[in-house]
């Protein structure tokens, strides 16, 4: 049991990637740190490096500069399986000829363990997988989610194994099962309490299993926080985007002498005070449509759309050539035609160049 | 609900296959059964025989005789083209300019003709002038296939296994290449040996295209007859006159129609009735 320390990792895929062409890596950077027992999702739409991280984490990949350590052991080259993780994949890997049991058993019996410590194990695996009445069975003729529990299991029943990868494990499960292996999932981790790093590109899988959440995107980590830090206080725009449904508002701004943020010749109140470097391209003003009311000053806006999601109203306002989303809760009223939106400054933020200023 | 159909016109269209089949292959498989209980001496006189065709055949060693180096010819082929092509599926590369190379050299031997590949055999281990048998009987061996009828059958299996072990490769290598790399990644987390693997992993995924790839070799060596026919002709003696060989002897050799059609029937049935109980076999588990 260790945590697990990426140091300076960077790896590429190309025989000779040039060091400051970012298009050679598939990681460009990574530093991180993932504490012993925790719970983690990797999320990042696809090709984001997700999936190359975790490889490297398992052992299947080798970084092309950096290392890995757990605990104070670098294993940075070393092969999978002296490394003690265990990784479940997107389609599920049975051994196909054999039974369930066996299946379970062949981590075990490749590394020596005696027979009767195997049995004992695998009883005890089974019944947190609820896996025992199909032990005898023969594993091909399970469906897609008893064999991803074989997967998870082959990992489980190793008592060397520190950490759990999961490279978005549902993706061929039925959606009503879903859920059931996904509180599985969690369950496991609060009785076993190893640490799992889950990767995913679906922020509702990452965010309900997850204590802590890593955002990638184009190679590097963009946020590293719980969900709520995520959603309160992105440190990126792409995160803003990307987690929350809808994402959240970006609109340009400038700042004005006095050092306030000014949108549509407005000035607009944030969290703090935004400080951009000097050399600031693109400046932008972030603020979730849960944060936007409608007031009776502010800016002006027209009312474009109103979508209807249940017990929640996606308003789409155009405040001059710029569409602003509002999320209205049932029962509070939205203007017919136009009114005034107000910002809640404890949550708006200024972005330049993509990054948190405020 | 059903709705009947009331231009039946289609079927049409279905004619020109039904003419085809009838005449490459129910008229002529008919014309055999016909010749099996029929007695001729020509003139176009026919008398029938009843079982008699049947009886003489299975009852001549002759008959017997070839089939058993029949079997022995292809359990043989089987026994080393079988685990050689797997072995050579394996170690082909995966990927890179290789792959091309190795499935184009693959491919070659199946591309001659197999009248050539008995011609370029046969001088190929001519002992005087030939490659192989010049220099086997350098190296001190003596080595004559047209006098040995175990330096016949040598060359014989030899020429089968250059020729034909391609197909099982090609075979081995497509079920091979079907399995997804995720296999290998957990077999490597498992600490899974490289015996391991190819027991767990890569023979149970290429069980479907094995089990084709022996069904068409093995219907194939057992009708096995130009490459043959061409290298030793049969001999020396009666050495390596295999099933086909003998039933050409007798058809056009002889002229003896009757008892050939009822040899050409039992072949057909011995080769249906091994690749049934075969295919049974190796499928019945599949669903369990």
């Amino acid at each position: 049991m260790a945590r697990i320390v990426l140091d300076h990792l960077r790896h590429s895929y190309r025989a000779a990637p040039r060091a400051d062409n970012d298009a050679d890596w598939a990681l460009r950077h990574i530093d991180l740190e993932w504490r012993d027992g925790g719970a983690y999702a990797l999320l990042g739409p696809s090709g984001c490096g997700k999936t190359t991280l975790l490889n490297l984490i398992s052992g299947l990949l080798t970084p092309t500069e950096g290392r890995i350590l757990f605990g104070e052991r670098d294993v940075t080259a070393l092969d999978p399986g002296a490394r003690n993780i265990a990784q479940v994949f997107q389609f599920p890997v049975v051994y196909d000829t054999m039974t369930v049991f066996d299946n379970l058993a062949f981590p075990l019996r490749n590394r020596g363990i005696a027979e009767n410590a195997v049995r004992a194990r695998i009883d005890e695996i089974a019944a947190l997988l609820d896996l025992t009445p199909q032990l005898a069975q023969r594993a091909a003729g399970l469906g897609a989610d008893g064999k991803q529990k074989i997967s998870m299991g082959r990992g489980l029943v190793r008592s060397d194994v520190a950490a759990i990868l999961f490279d978005e494990p549902l993706t061929v499960i039925d959606p009503h099962l879903k859920w059931r292996l996904r509180s599985k999932l969690k369950e496991l981790h609060r009785r076993v309490g190893l640490t799992m790093i889950y990767v995913t590109h679906d922020q509702t899988e990452a965010l309900t299993f997850a204590d802590q959440v890593v955002v990638m995107d184009n190679g590097v980590v963009v946020q590293a926080g719980t969900p709520v830090e995520l959603f309160e206080r992105p440190q990126h725009t792409f995160v803003g985007h990307f987690i929350g449904s809808p994402g959240m508002n970006l609109l340009p701004c400038e700042i004005d002498a006095g050092g306030v943020a000014r949108f549509s010749g407005r000035a607009v109140a944030t969290a703090a005070p935004p400080r951009p470097g000097a050399d600031a391209r693109q400046l932008q003003i972030g603020v979730r449509p849960e944060y936007v009311r409608f007031a009776d000053a502010g800016l002006p806006a027209r009312i474009e759309r109103v979508a209807d999601v249940g017990r929640l109203r996606i308003v789409d306002a155009r405040c001059g050539e710029h569409l602003v989303k509002l999320v209205v809760a049932e029962g509070q009223a939205v203007p017919a035609e136009s009114g005034f939106i107000d910002f809640d400054p404890a949550h708006t933020q200024v972005y330049a160049d993509g990054w948190i200023v405020t | 609900m059903t709705t009947k159909t009331e231009n039946q016109k289609a079927w049409w269209l279905v004619a020109p296959v039904v003419v085809l089949v009838a005449f490459n292959a129910v008229l002529p498989l008919m014309a055999v059964v016909n010749y099996s209980v029929q007695e001729t001496f020509g003139n176009n006189e026919f008398f029938f025989e009843g079982v008699k065709w049947f009886e003489e055949v299975l009852n001549s060693s002759r008959f017997r005789d070839a089939l058993v180096r029949q079997l022995l010819f292809t359990a043989i082929i089987l026994a080393i083209e079988l685990p050689l092509g797997v072995a050579i599926a394996l170690a082909m590369p995966r990927k890179g300019i290789g792959v091309s190379v190795c499935l184009v050299l693959m491919a070659m031997p199946l591309l001659i003709p197999w009248n050539v590949v008995g011609a370029i055999w046969n001088i190929f281990a001519l002992p005087d002038i030939g490659l192989l048998g010049r220099s086997l009987n350098a190296l001190g061996l003596d080595y004559n296939y047209t006098r040995q009828p175990l330096a016949a059958w040598a060359t014989l299996v030899a020429m089968d296994v250059w020729h034909w072990t391609s197909l099982v490769v090609l075979l081995a290598y497509a079920g091979l290449s079907s399995i997804p790399d995720a296999y290998y990644q957990a077999a490597r987390i498992d600490g899974a040996s490289r015996w391991a693997i190819l027991r767990h992993i890569q023979l149970p995924k290429m069980k479907r295209v094995l089990t084709i790839a022996v069904l068409l070799r093995f219907m194939d060596s057992f009708m096995i007859y130009t490459e043959a026919v061409v290298l030793t002709g049969g001999g020396p003696g009666n050495a390596t006159t295999l099933l086909s060989i003998d039933l050409v002897k007798i058809a056009l050799g002889q002229f003896d129609l009757g008892p050939a059609a009822a040899m050409s029937l039992i072949y057909f049935l011995i080769i249906l009735l091994l690749s049934w109980l075969y295919y049974t076999v190796m499928t019945k588990d599949e669903d369990a």
